[in-house]
């Protein structure tokens, strides 16, 4: 069997957490791990890298004006393909994965399947939600060069100490002249943290009354290091941007903790937060679905508990 | 120009799943137009509105029962629509390569809508494979659009609140996001209308689609069975919060 290879993916020249449980799931006996990682400091996360198995960490050098352009880093992962012998990439399936993966899947017309939680890489198959949440498809792929694209927080990181060696890949004459990256910049009214790597997301619904009421939410999110979320009836009311929507038609989220403010939880709000570990439901109305769909559930006033709960963890 | 918008008849997202034989699901539920497309029907028809002299053509490959959705695409502005029949399922390689054919076949296209995914297979890649098979440039996730002249330029979202704006030339495949438009829904007269728009069905057979050499296949299909245990937490605020705070704790460990 050919090389496995994994697209990491930094934040600002740091590994972001979320990769590891990728990592861990791309490792098979007797093959070759390759790690990309593009502009970025290799020795410095070389340690981290091998900690999880990396045996090979393959740091891609782009041009900088075309470093954050999805086609370029898709043309420059196609290469590292070729020439490293890969013959099963994974990646992501985090915002930036969804514009990269099915780019260098649909470039070479090989098999890809998103937001995996589970694979086995020895028959190539790879369990993922279907059908809005409500069905598990096991897909079967069959191709010189498979892809996968991995849930972020599926799969528990666990060490395997390896010893790793850095190549490097001079991809810095690719360039995309039909597809031009022109900025990268950051909605005002944008989350802190982002939905699908947050440990816990605290998200409000038509229970929060208007939108400056999600300030109580960030107060105490703030706290916990987490994210903000919302249903789409919030969305809809306008209290909060559309980034912020969990659910079918916006983020689908898999944290440690998922507290749901006032929210009733319809289908499609359930779709997107269905796979959290702990999901804790504040509702005035006993009758809302997510009361009985959850592990622990409040009757009360989240406009009451949230800034009790803020309070208790500032004193902590 | 020629706008061609990509759409998918799907089971709609309230409705209850029955999987048979496990692999598929039973059908006997009701199908609609897939919601992202809703959004990339209504952006198309915005634009040609302000491109005098353009057209709107709507295209599904499914099977004989989503000219429903057509129908629906129709009614919100389309101008005519286009129907690949097929019963059989297919993965992504295929069915990029059938819209393709089949776009190829009809017109030549300035832009190619879809919806950024599909709420039934969710796979989130047929957008890019059209526009490798075109060889025309792709952005997903697309919620804000502009087109000047020769070139498309588009905002596309990350995570976070983060956008990256894109140029791209035309023509280009754009999978559109939920925040770029308001979908506009029919009226009474706009069903009417749509009733009598062009719908050309096209069997699969008489477009010579080769077989690809990679595939995809479903080998088995479930249900989510999960099962959660709700436990009440009682007692005043300050209880609450002590109760909440050693979940967070002890059981989540997130602190």
């Amino acid at each position: 069997m050919a090389n496995i290879g994994v697209i990491i993916e930094l934040d600002n020249g740091r590994i972001k957490e979320i990769n590891f449980g990728m990592i861990t799931l791309a490792r098979a006996k007797g093959r070759e791990l390759f790690g990309f990682v593009i502009n970025a400091d290799a020795a410095a996360v070389k340690d981290e890298l091998e900690s999880y198995g990396i045996t090979q960490i393959v740091a891609v050098s782009l041009a900088p004006d075309q470093e954050n352009n999805p086609v370029v880093r898709a043309k420059s992962i196609i290469k590292c393909i070729k020439k490293f012998n890969i013959s099963t990439l994974l990646g992501l399936s985090t915002p930036a994965g969804k514009d990269l993966l099915p780019r260098v899947a649909a470039f070479l017309e090989a098999p890809l399947v998103m937001d995996c939680f589970s694979i086995d890489l020895k028959q190539n198959l790879a369990r993922t939600s279907r059908h809005s949440g409500k069905t598990i498809a096991t897909i079967k792929i069959a191709g010189d060069i498979v892809l996968f694209g991995v849930r972020p927080k599926a799969v528990e990181p666990i060490e395997a100490w390896v010893s790793s060696q850095i190549v490097q890949f001079d991809g810095s004459h690719i360039v995309s002249e039909d597809f031009r990256h022109i900025k990268r910049w950051v909605d005002d009214k944008k989350t802190e943290i982002s939905l699908a790597e947050a440990d816990v997301i605290i998200a409000g619904g038509r229970g929060m009354k208007n939108g400056d009421n999600f300030s109580i939410l960030s107060k105490c999110a703030e706290k916990l290091n987490g994210a903000v979320g919302a249903s789409r009836a919030a969305v809809d009311s306008g209290w909060v941007p559309y980034s912020m929507q969990v659910g079918l038609t916006g983020e689908k989220v898999s944290p440690r903790v998922y507290i749901a403010c006032g929210i009733s939880g319809s289908i499609q709000h359930f779709a997107g937060m269905k796979t959290s570990t702990i999901i804790i439901t504040i509702n005035t109305d006993n009758n809302a679905c997510l009361m009985s769909d959850c592990d622990y559930f409040i009757q009360a006033d989240v406009l009451e508990i949230i800034p009790e709960l803020t309070k208790h963890l500032e004193n902590d | 120009m020629q706008i061609y918008v990509c759409v998918k008849h799907v089971p709609d997202s309230a409705a209850i799943i029955t999987i048979l034989q496990n692999n598929r699901i039973d059908e006997n539920v009701i199908f609609l137009l897939n919601p992202y497309d809703e959004h990339a029907v209504t952006e198309a028809v915005k634009i040609k509105i302000s491109l005098p002299g353009s057209e709107v053509i709507a295209v599904c490959f499914g099977q004989d029962d989503a000219e429903k959705t057509l129908r629906s695409a129709m009614g919100m502005g389309a101008d005519r629509g286009l129907l690949v029949v097929s019963d059989a399922q297919h993965e992504s390689i295929e069915i990029a390569r059938v819209l393709k054919a089949v776009i190829a076949q009809d017109g030549s296209p300035g832009l190619i809508f879809t919806g950024k995914e599909s709420i039934d297979t969710h796979g989130m890649q047929t957008m890019f494979r059209i526009g490798a098979l075109f060889n025309f440039p792709v952005a997903t996730n697309v919620v804000r659009l502009k087109i000047e002249r020769e070139v498309a330029i588009v905002d596309s979202e990350l995570s976070g609140g983060a956008v990256d704006t894109y140029e791209m030339c035309l023509p280009c495949v754009i999978g559109v996001g939920r925040g770029l438009n308001t979908p506009r829904y029919p009226t009474f007269p706009d069903v009417v209308k749509s009733k009598k728009k062009v719908l050309k069905k096209i069997n699969l057979e008489d477009l010579d689609i080769k077989t690809p050499k990679s595939n995809m296949s479903m080998a088995q299909l479930e249900p989510l069975l999960q099962e959660r245990k709700p436990k009440e937490i009682r007692g005043d605020k300050r209880e609450i919060a002590r109760e909440i705070t050693r979940i967070l704790k002890e059981e989540a460990k997130v602190i």
